[in-house]
C-alpha cells in the first residue's frame, strides 16, 4: 500500500470544564482519548458510534476546528497540528467538511453563488473572477442544482437541496479529503439515498478521500471501505467493511449491529432484539480499564484493571481482551 | 371485527398561513382496535405528526379540522376543552419525540408522574406515589424510589423517555399516541425502548398509534401499518402485507431506498427521484405521480381512492393507486 493521505496518531482532545466549585478538583472531559488510523487516497473510512462518543470532535480536531491536546495529524506529508495559522490556511483547500444540518451551515444572507464562491475567494484568490464563476456554475450542475437557482437564498431550498449546496461548497476548491459529519442524518429517506449516491459518484470522479461520520450503520456499510467504531473517545474496532459487518469482533460492534432494527417483520418477531443494557458512562469520569466493560456482557476482572490495546485479530483490529473467545463462542451459537 | 376503540373518518387538517392555506392532512380514515399497535410511516411534511396532534385537539392556533374522530362513540373532534381534558392523559396518553421538552424542567419526576393520578383518579399523595414507583419499575428504570425526587436534567435521554412513557401509561389509558418516540435516541437505547413498548403493550393491553419516519421501527412493533404521503394515507394494511407485498409505488420506493444490513451491498442505491410536494401547491391528481415510475396519464388528473387491493381478502390491505397488479420495478433494479 502506498503512503496514506492522512495518518492520525494518538490524537487527543480534552475539554477543560473548570473546577467543581471553588476548591473542587479540575474536571477534564476526554472527548477523544488517543485515536490512531490511516486513510488512503480515494478511500472512505466510516466512523460510527453513539452520540457523545467523540466522532464529531475527532473530525473537527483533524481539521483543527477544535484544538487537539496531543498526538499528530499527518496529511500528505505535513503535520497539521504543528502548522502556524497561516500555513494551515494554505492546507484548507485540501481539507473540506460537510455538516449535518445543511440549512444551519449555510449563511442565510448569501445567495447560492456567494456561498459556493466563498471558499474559492478565500482559499484560491489567484483564480480570476470569470473562471471562478465558471467553476461555481459547473459545480452547481454537477451536484444537481439548476442554473436558475444561482441567485436564490438558502432558506428557499429543501433540506436535500441545501445539502447539495453544502456539497458544492466543499468540493469547489477540489479538495483531497472531505469530512462528512452526519451528512444524511437529517434528510428524509427518499432524499437520503440521492445524496449518498451523489457523494459516492463524486468520490470516484475526483478520487476523494472521505471520512464519513454517521450513527446509521447501514449507510456507513453502503459507502465505506473501512469502518472505525468509537466508544467514549476510544477506538473499539477498526476493520474492512465486510470483515466488520460479517464478523464483528468487538462486543460493542456486535451490540450496535444487533440494535439496528431489522426491516424484516418475520425475522424481527422470531428473534426479538436483545439490546445492550444502560447507556454510555460519562466521559468526565470514564471506567477504569476497558471503558466498555460496564455494559459488556463478557467483562472479566482483567477488563477493570488493564486497558485493552488495539491489536490485530483475524482481519480486524480490536481493543478487547476476549476478542478470540467471544468470536468462537458466537460462531458456535450462530453458525452461518 | 370487534368494535374499534378509535374511529377516524374523513379527517382533514388545514393551516392558515401567510402563503395561503396548507392542507396538512386530507381525508384520512383509520380504525384502531383495542390493544392494536398501529404504525404510521411518512417523511417530514407527510402530515403524520399533525394527524396525531389533531386527534386530541393539540394543533397550533392557526390549524382547523373537519371530519370525525370517535373514541368509544364519543366525538373528540372540535369537542369542548373540558371534554378533551377528561380524555387526555386519562384515556389517551401521549409520548413525544423529545423527552426533554415534554417534561417540565422545574418539577420533580415524582410530581410530574403523580399529577395525572391526583387530578384524574383523585388518588391521595401516598397512593399516587406508590403507583408512580410501580410504574417506574414497569418501565425498567433503576432506583425507582430515588428517581421521584430527581429532576429531568439529572437523567439521560433514554431514562427521560422511560419517564414520559411511564407518565403516558400511569392512568392506564386504552390508547397511547407516540410521535417518533425513539428518533432522538441512540440505536442501543432505541432498541431498549422498542422492546419496552412491545412488553408494556402485551402486559397492559394498551393500543398504540406510533408515528415514525423509520420503517425499521415499525417492523419491530406494529400490527398494522399506514403509509402517508403529502397528507393522505396511500397504503394501509397488516405489517406483513405492507412490508412483503407493497402495492403503492411510494411504499416500494421507501423500502428500496434504505441501505439495509440484511441485503447484499449494491453499488448504487435505488432512489425515488425528486422531492415531496409543497403542501400549499399540490398537483391536481395523485401527489406522488411526478416521482412515480408507474405513472399513467390518469394519475395527473384524478386522485386515486384508497381502495381494497383485493376485495375478497379479509386483511383489509388498501392502496391509493391506479396501477393494477404487482409492483417490482425497483426490486429488479436492486438486483441489477
Amino acid at each position: 500500500m502506498s503512503a496514506p493521505l492522512l495518518s492520525v496518531r494518538d490524537l487527543r482532545v480534552d475539554f477543560d470544564l473548570g473546577r467543581d466549585g471553588l476548591f473542587g478538583p479540575r474536571r477534564i472531559l476526554q472527548a477523544v482519548a488517543g485515536v490512531s488510523f490511516d486513510l488512503a487516497a480515494g478511500e472512505t473510512l466510516g466512523i460510527v458510534g453513539e452520540s457523545g462518543c467523540g466522532k464529531s470532535t475527532l473530525a473537527r480536531a483533524i481539521l483543527r476546528l477544535v484544538p487537539a491536546s496531543g498526538g499528530s495529524v499527518n496529511f500528505d506529508g505535513t503535520d497539521l497540528l504543528a502548522l502556524s495559522a497561516a500555513k494551515m490556511r494554505e492546507q484548507r483547500r485540501h481539507l473540506q467538511i460537510i455538516f449535518q444540518d445543511p440549512l444551519a451551515s449555510l449563511d442565510p444572507r448569501m445567495t447560492v453563488r456567494e456561498i459556493i464562491e466563498e471558499p474559492l475567494r478565500a482559499l484560491l484568490p489567484q483564480i480570476p473572477k470569470f473562471e471562478r464563476h465558471d467553476r461555481v456554475r459547473a459545480m452547481m450542475q454537477r451536484v444537481g442544482l439548476l442554473p436558475q437557482q444561482i441567485n436564490r437564498y438558502a432558506h428557499e431550498f429543501s433540506g436535500g437541496q441545501a445539502q447539495r449546496i453544502g456539497i458544492a461548497r466543499a468540493l469547489v476548491v477540489k479538495p483531497k479529503l472531505i469530512v462528512c459529519d452526519e451528512p444524511v442524518s437529517s434528510l428524509d429517506v427518499s432524499i437520503k439515498s440521492q445524496i449518498i449516491n451523489l457523494l459516492q459518484d463524486l468520490q470516484q470522479e475526483m478520487s476523494l478521500s472521505l471520512l464519513f461520520i454517521a450513527h446509521d450503520l447501514a449507510s456507513v456499510r453502503h459507502i465505506s471501505h473501512r469502518v472505525l467504531v468509537l466508544y467514549l473517545g476510544r477506538v473499539m474496532e477498526l476493520a474492512d467493511r465486510d470483515a466488520l459487518y460479517t464478523n464483528p469482533r468487538h462486543p460493542y460492534t456486535r451490540a450496535l449491529l444487533a440494535a439496528a432494527p431489522d426491516l424484516d417483520p418475520q425475522r424481527a418477531r422470531a428473534q426479538p432484539m436483545e439490546p445492550l443494557e444502560g447507556e454510555p458512562p460519562s466521559p468526565i469520569n470514564p471506567p477504569s480499564g476497558c471503558v466498555f466493560r460496564t455494559r459488556c456482557p463478557f467483562a472479566i476482572d482483567r477488563c477493570a484493571t488493564e486497558v485493552p490495546r488495539l491489536r490485530e485479530v483475524g482481519r480486524s483490529h480490536v481493543a478487547c481482551h476476549k476478542a478470540e473467545e467471544i468470536f468462537e463462542l458466537c460462531a458456535k451459537v450462530a453458525p452461518e | 371485527m370487534t368494535e374499534p376503540l378509535l374511529q377516524v373518518r374523513d379527517l382533514n387538517v388545514r393551516f392558515t398561513t401567510h402563503d395561503g392555506t396548507v392542507q396538512a392532512v386530507t381525508a384520512v380514515d383509520l380504525d384502531v382496535a383495542p390493544g392494536e399497535f398501529t404504525g404510521i410511516v411518512g417523511e417530514s411534511g407527510s402530515g403524520k405528526s399533525q394527524f396525531l396532534l389533531s386527534l386530541l385537539g393539540l394543533l397550533a392556533n392557526n390549524g382547523s379540522t373537519t371530519g370525525s374522530v370517535r373514541y368509544r362513540h364519543q366525538e373528540l373532534l372540535n369537542a369542548k376543552e373540558s371534554v378533551l381534558q377528561q380524555i387526555r392523559g386519562r384515556r389517551i396518553g401521549m409520548v413525544f419525540q423529545d423527552p426533554m421538552t415534554a417534561l417540565n424542567p422545574h418539577l420533580s419526576i415524582g410530581r410530574q408522574l403523580t399529577e395525572g393520578l391526583r387530578h384524574h383518579l383523585k388518588l391521595n399523595r401516598r397512593d399516587a406515589t406508590r403507583r408512580a414507583i410501580d410504574m417506574l419499575k414497569a418501565v425498567q428504570l433503576t432506583d425507582a424510589e430515588r428517581r421521584l425526587s430527581q429532576y429531568p436534567h439529572e437523567l439521560s435521554g433514554g431514562m427521560r423517555q422511560r419517564v414520559t412513557i411511564a407518565m403516558a401509561l400511569i392512568c392506564e389509558p386504552d390508547l397511547i399516541l407516540a410521535d417518533e418516540p425513539t428518533t432522538a435516541l441512540d440505536v442501543t437505547v432505541q432498541a431498549q425502548i422498542l422492546g419496552l413498548l412491545r412488553e408494556l403493550r402485551s402486559r397492559f393491553g394498551t393500543a398504540v398509534i406510533l408515528v415514525t419516519h423509520d420503517l425499521g421501527v415499525l417492523a419491530q412493533v406494529a400490527d398494522r401499518v399506514a403509509v402517508m404521503y403529502a397528507g393522505r394515507i396511500v397504503e394501509a394494511g397488516t405489517l406483513d402485507d405492507v412490508f412483503y407485498r407493497p402495492r403503492h409505488p411510494y411504499t416500494e420506493g421507501l423500502q428500496h431506498a434504505i441501505p439495509r444490513l440484511d441485503r447484499d451491498r449494491t453499488q448504487r442505491l435505488p432512489t425515488i427521484p425528486g422531492a415531496p410536494p409543497d403542501l400549499s401547491r399540490l398537483p391536481p391528481g395523485c401527489a406522488f405521480a411526478p416521482r412515480c415510475a408507474y405513472r399513467m396519464s390518469r394519475c395527473e388528473t384524478e386522485i386515486p381512492p384508497l381502495d381494497l387491493v383485493d376485495p375478497g381478502v379479509e386483511s383489509g390491505h388498501r392502496k391509493a393507486c391506479f396501477h393494477q397488479g404487482a409492483l417490482g420495478k425497483l426490486a429488479t433494479e436492486h438486483k441489477a
